[in-house]
C-alpha cells in the first residue's frame, strides 16, 4: 500500500441524533420464553441460503445443526430448541421485509432439551487457528451487527493480509438500538474472552474495543472486565458519538486513523472488525459449547408499551418479543428492524428473529412528508457525509443518467447511512434515490460486460476461421509447391498411388 | 399484525427551503432598517413592487410549464429574489424599472432555465443587469443620505411614492437637489479627475470608511449575515472568500498606489461588498457547490468586483462579477470534486 496521506482518526460529517435508547435500557435485559412454534429462516447468512441437513418429521435436540451453508466458510445454524421439525416450507421473512421466503419449522416440545456436548475444546489456546475457525464456523457464528457475514469466512480473509488491530465494535451508533449496550452491561467477561479467542485465532496482539462515549455504563463494565483479566493486548477506546461513526469503515478510520481504500476491506490497512455480539458468541461456543442459537434484540419504539431488551432464541416471531415488552401500543403503525437510519420496514410481525435482528422499532406513523422540492445546491448533504460525497451532485447526474460523471462523484461509495435525507431542506430521499441509481449502474455494468464477453466470443469465433482458412490456403499452396517442384514424373506418381490406395479401398471394401 | 412499509431512515427531515429563505429574509430586516433610515421610503416601495412581479412572473411561469404553482410560491425564493433586487435598485426607481427586472429576474433567469434549483445566474443579478443596461437615467437617483448635519432636499413618504408610480418628482424639487452621487461615484470621478484618495475623501458624503449611511447600512447587512452563518444558512466559504478577494487587492494597490487607490475599508463597506459576500454570492443554486470550489467561486467574484470598480466604467462590479462567476460555477465543480473517503488524491480507488 502506497502511504496514505489521509486524515488521522477524524470522521468527515456524520450526525448527532436523538438516541431514544433510555427507555430501552432502563431495566436488565428479559429472556423471551420459548414459543411453541419457531421459524429458522434459511437465509438469514449474507451468501447463499443454507441447506436443510434435517428433513419433515425429524426430532432435533437444542443446539443441534439443521442446516450448513454451502460454502466452505460459510455458518451453520442450529436448532434453537427441542421438538420436531413440522416443515420445510415457506415463511415470512425479514429479507423480504414480510413476504415468505424458506425456512425450517420447529414445533418445540417445551422440555429445551440440548445435545450433549463437551465445549469444542477444553483450552483453545492448544488449538491451532485453523481448526479454531472450523469451529467458529460449525458454531454458526456470523457478524451480528447486522451483516451476517459468516465469521470464519472473514477471518480466513483477514488473515491472509498484514493484520495489526482486531477492533470490537460497541460503538451501535443508530437511534433506539441498544442491545449491545445491554450486553457490554452484563456479559463484559465474554467479550473479553471471545476477544482472547479471537487475537489468537487471528495471530495478534492488539484488540481495541472501541465503544460510544455515551455509554458511561458499558464502559465501567468493560473497563474492569479488562482490568480484571490483566490482559495488556486489550484497550478500551472511547468513540465520539456521531452516527455513522460505528459503520464498519468509519470506525476503522476512527480507530486505526487510515480510511479503508475504495472498494476494499478493512484488512487492506491491518484491521478486522468485529462486532461485540458476535465475539460474545464466540466465547459462548468455544468455552460453553453453546452455539449461536439466541440474541438479544432490543424492542423499542413509541409503538410498544413497555421498551425492553429482551434475550430470545433465534426462530421467535417478532409478535412475541412485543408482547414480552408489553404489546403494542394504539399508534403502532411501522414495524421496523434495525435502526431507524438503516433499518428496514416490515409488513408482518410473524417474521422471526434471525442472527441478525438486533432491533425491533415500532413507530407511530411519521408525518406525512412535505412535497419533495428542487435541488436548490445548498450542499449541507455534502457536510454531513461521512464518505467526503457530494450528494447534491450525484443526484443531479443521477437524474441525468451520467455514468461517468456518477463513477467520478463516488456513487458506488455511498454507504447509505441517511445522513442527507435528514439535512435536505428539499425534502429529496437522497439515499433511496442513490439505490436506484447504484442498481442502474450496476445493470449497465452487466450489461456492458456481456456485450464485451460477446464481443470477444464473435472476434474469437472471426479469427478462428480465418486461421483456419490460412491454413488450409496455405496447405493447398504448399501441395502445389511440392507438385510443381517435383516436375511432371511426381505427378504421375501421386496419381497412381491415389489410383491404388482407390483400388485397393474398393477390393477392402468388397471383403 | 401487518404494518406500512416504508423506506429508511425513519426519522423526519427537518429542514425545509421556506425555513431557509425566511431566514434570508429576517436577516435582511436590520439592513433594511438602516437603508430607510438613511435613504427614505424608497426601498419599501421597490421591495413591495418588486415582489409583486416576481410572485406574478413567477405563478405565470409555473402556469405555463403546467407546475402547481403554490408550493413554488411558498417557498419565498421569489421574495427573496424581489428583496435583493430591491436592494440593489436606487431609492427612487419608477416601478416599471423595477417590473422589467422583476420579470427578466424570475421570468427569464429563472424559469427559462427550469426553475428553482435550475437557473445558471443569480435571478436579482440578472434582473438588476438588464435595467442597469436598458434604463441607465433612471438607474441614477440615489437619494441624499439622511444625516443630521448634512443640509439636503428630501422627499416625503408620499412624495416619495407618487415618484415611484410617476417616475416625475413634484413641482418644486429636482434631481440635483434631491440626490447624491454614491460613495463609489464620487470616488470614481474623483480619481478621474485626478484627485488622491486623501482629497476625495474630504467629500461631505463620506463617513469613516465608506460613504455616510452606507457604511452603517453595510455594517447591518454583515450583522444579518453572521447571523445567518451561525444559524448555519449559509456556510462561511464564499463570504469569507468573496471578502479575501475584495480585500487583498484593494490592500495592496492601496498601500503601494500612492493615492491612486481607494482603502481597503471604502471597498468593504461601499457599494454592495458585504451584501454580496453574505446575501448575493451565497444564493447556493447558482454558486459552486463543494467547500472547495465555493472558495474559489468567492475569491473570483470578490477580485471581478475590485477589477471593475478600479478598472472598469461601472462604479460597482458586484452583479457583474457574481454573473460572470455563475458562467464559472459549472467549470469550478468539475474540477473541485473532493477527495472521497477511501481514495487517493489522484480521484483513484486505492486497490493496491
Amino acid at each position: 500500500m502506497s502511504a496514505p496521506t489521509y486524515d488521522l482518526g477524524r470522521l468527515h460529517g456524520g450526525l448527532r441524533l436523538p438516541a431514544h435508547k433510555q427507555a430501552s435500557t432502563a431495566q436488565a435485559v428479559l429472556p423471551c420464553p420459548v414459543p411453541r412454534e419457531l421459524v429458522v429462516p434459511l437465509g438469514q447468512h449474507a451468501g447463499d441460503p443454507a441447506k436443510p441437513t434435517v428433513t419433515v418429521g425429524d426430532t432435533v435436540l437444542g443446539g443441534q445443526v439443521i442446516a450448513r451453508q454451502a460454502k466452505r466458510a460459510g455458518a451453520s445454524i442450529h436448532a434453537p430448541s427441542s421438538g420436531i421439525v413440522k416443515a420445510i416450507a415457506p415463511r415470512p421473512v425479514f429479507a423480504r421485509q414480510g413476504d415468505d421466503g424458506r425456512c425450517i419449522v420447529i414445533q418445540t416440545d417445551g422440555k429445551d432439551r440440548f445435545i450433549a456436548a463437551a465445549p469444542p475444546c477444553a483450552d483453545y489456546r492448544q488449538q491451532t487457528p485453523e481448526a479454531l475457525t472450523e469451529l467458529i464456523r460449525e458454531g454458526g457464528i456470523a457478524g451480528l451487527g447486522g451483516a451476517v457475514f459468516p465469521t470464519a469466512e472473514k477471518i480466513g480473509r483477514a488473515r491472509q493480509g498484514n493484520l495489526q488491530y482486531l477492533v470490537i465494535n460497541g460503538v451501535e451508533c443508530e437511534p433506539y438500538i441498544s442491545c449491545d449496550d445491554m450486553l457490554m452491561r452484563e456479559r463484559p467477561a465474554d467479550i473479553v474472552t471471545g476477544a482472547q479467542i479471537l487475537l489468537h485465532v487471528l495471530g495478534i496482539d492488539k484488540a481495541v474495543i472501541a465503544v460510544e462515549s455515551d455509554k458511561p455504563a458499558a464502559l465501567i463494565s468493560l473497563n474492569s472486565a479488562i482490568r480484571e483479566a490483566q490482559d495488556p493486548r486489550l484497550t478500551l477506546r472511547q468513540i465520539p458519538s456521531i452516527y455513522p461513526s460505528g459503520a464498519e469503515d468509519q470506525l476503522v478510520q476512527l480507530v486505526a486513523g487510515i480510511e479503508v481504500p475504495s472498494g476494499g476491506l478493512p484488512s487492506d490497512v491491518g484491521c478486522v472488525v468485529q462486532n461485540v455480539a458476535t465475539v460474545a458468541a464466540i466465547a459462548d461456543w468455544i468455552t460453553r459449547a453453546r452455539p449461536l442459537i439466541e440474541r438479544i434484540t432490543t424492542v423499542t419504539g413509541d409503538g410498544v408499551s413497555q421498551p425492553v431488551n429482551v434475550l430470545a432464541r433465534i426462530g421467535t416471531p417478532i409478535a412475541s418479543l412485543v408482547a414480552a415488552a408489553g404489546g403494542y401500543t394504539d399508534r403502532a403503525h411501522h414495524l421496523v428492524i434495525g435502526g431507524a437510519m438503516t433499518g428496514k420496514a416490515m409488513s408482518n410481525d410473524a417474521i422471526p428473529v434471525e442472527k441478525a435482528t438486533n432491533c425491533a422499532v415500532v413507530l407511530s406513523a411519521l408525518p406525512q412528508p412535505g412535497p419533495e422540492l428542487n435541488c436548490i445546491r445548498c450542499g449541507e448533504c455534502a457536510v454531513v457525509c461521512p464518505v467526503q460525497l457530494l450528494p447534491q451532485q450525484i443526484h443531479w447526474y443521477g437524474r441525468a443518467r451520467d455514468q461517468a460523471q456518477l463513477q467520478r462523484h463516488g456513487l458506488m461509495d455511498c454507504i447509505e447511512c441517511g445522513c442527507c435525507d435528514l439535512v435536505c431542506p428539499s425534502l429529496i430521499p437522497l439515499t433511496t434515490r442513490f439505490r436506484e441509481f447504484k442498481a442502474v449502474s450496476r445493470q449497465l455494468e452487466q450489461e456492458k460486460a456481456r456485450a464485451t464477453r460477446a464481443k470477444q466470443r464473435f472476434e474469437a469465433h472471426n479469427l478462428r476461421l480465418q486461421r483456419a482458412q490460412q491454413e488450409r490456403e496455405a496447405q493447398l499452396a504448399e501441395q502445389k509447391s511440392t507438385a510443381r517442384s517435383a516436375g511432371p514424373d511426381a505427378i504421375a506418381a501421386i496419381l497412381a498411388r491415389s489410383k491404388d490406395k482407390k483400388r485397393s479401398g474398393d477390393t477392402e471394401a468388397d471383403d | 399484525m401487518l404494518f406500512a412499509r416504508r423506506s429508511a431512515p425513519f426519522i423526519a427531515p427537518q429542514g425545509q427551503v421556506t425555513l431557509v429563505m425566511r431566514q434570508v429574509l429576517f436577516a435582511l430586516l436590520p439592513a433594511a432598517l438602516a437603508h430607510v433610515y438613511f435613504f427614505g421610503p424608497g426601498l419599501l416601495f421597490n421591495v413591495i413592487i418588486a415582489t409583486i412581479f416576481c410572485l406574478a412572473t413567477e405563478a405565470a411561469a409555473l402556469q405555463l410549464r403546467n407546475r402547481p404553482a403554490l408550493p413554488a410560491l411558498q417557498d419565498y425564493s421569489a421574495v427573496v429574489t424581489a428583496v435583493l433586487l430591491a436592494f440593489a435598485l436606487p431609492p427612487l426607481t419608477p416601478w416599471w424599472v423595477t417590473a422589467t427586472a422583476s420579470v427578466f429576474a424570475i421570468g427569464v433567469a429563472k424559469h427559462l432555465y427550469g426553475g428553482i434549483g435550475y437557473n445558471i445566474f443569480n435571478p436579482a443579478m440578472a434582473g438588476y443587469v438588464v435595467v442597469l443596461l436598458a434604463f441607465p437615467f433612471e438607474m441614477n437617483f440615489w437619494t441624499a443620505p439622511h444625516i443630521g448635519d448634512l443640509d439636503y432636499q428630501h422627499l416625503g413618504v408620499l412624495q416619495s411614492l407618487g415618484y415611484t408610480l410617476t417616475g416625475s418628482l413634484p413641482d418644486g424639487f429636482t434631481f440635483d437637489a434631491l440626490t447624491r452621487a454614491t460613495p463609489l461615484d464620487a470616488a470614481q470621478s474623483g480619481f478621474a479627475a485626478m484627485q488622491i484618495f486623501e482629497e476625495i475623501h474630504q467629500n461631505p458624503l463620506m463617513g469613516d470608511f465608506a460613504g455616510r449611511g452606507w457604511e452603517w447600512i453595510a455594517n447591518f447587512v454583515a450583522i444579518g449575515g453572521l447571523w445567518l452563518l451561525y444559524r448555519g444558512i449559509i456556510r462561511w466559504h464564499i463570504p469569507v472568500a468573496v471578502i479575501l478577494g475584495v480585500m487583498v487587492p484593494a490592500t495592496f494597490f492601496y498601500l503601494f498606489g500612492a493615492g491612486a487607490n481607494a482603502s481597503p475599508g471604502f471597498h468593504l463597506f461601499g457599494g454592495a461588498t458585504l451584501l454580496c459576500a453574505f446575501f448575493i454570492a451565497t444564493d447556493p443554486v447558482s454558486a459552486a457547490t463543494s467547500p472547495r470550489g465555493r472558495i474559489i467561486y468567492g475569491l473570483g467574484i470578490g477580485l471581478l468586483i475590485y477589477a471593475i470598480r478600479r478598472w472598469g466604467s461601472y462604479a460597482d462590479g458586484v452583479a457583474f462579477a457574481v454573473l460572470l462567476m455563475n458562467m464559472a460555477a459549472p467549470a469550478i465543480d468539475y474540477f473541485t470534486v473532493p477527495r472521497i473517503a477511501g481514495h487517493d488524491h489522484n480521484g483513484k480507488g486505492d486497490d493496491s
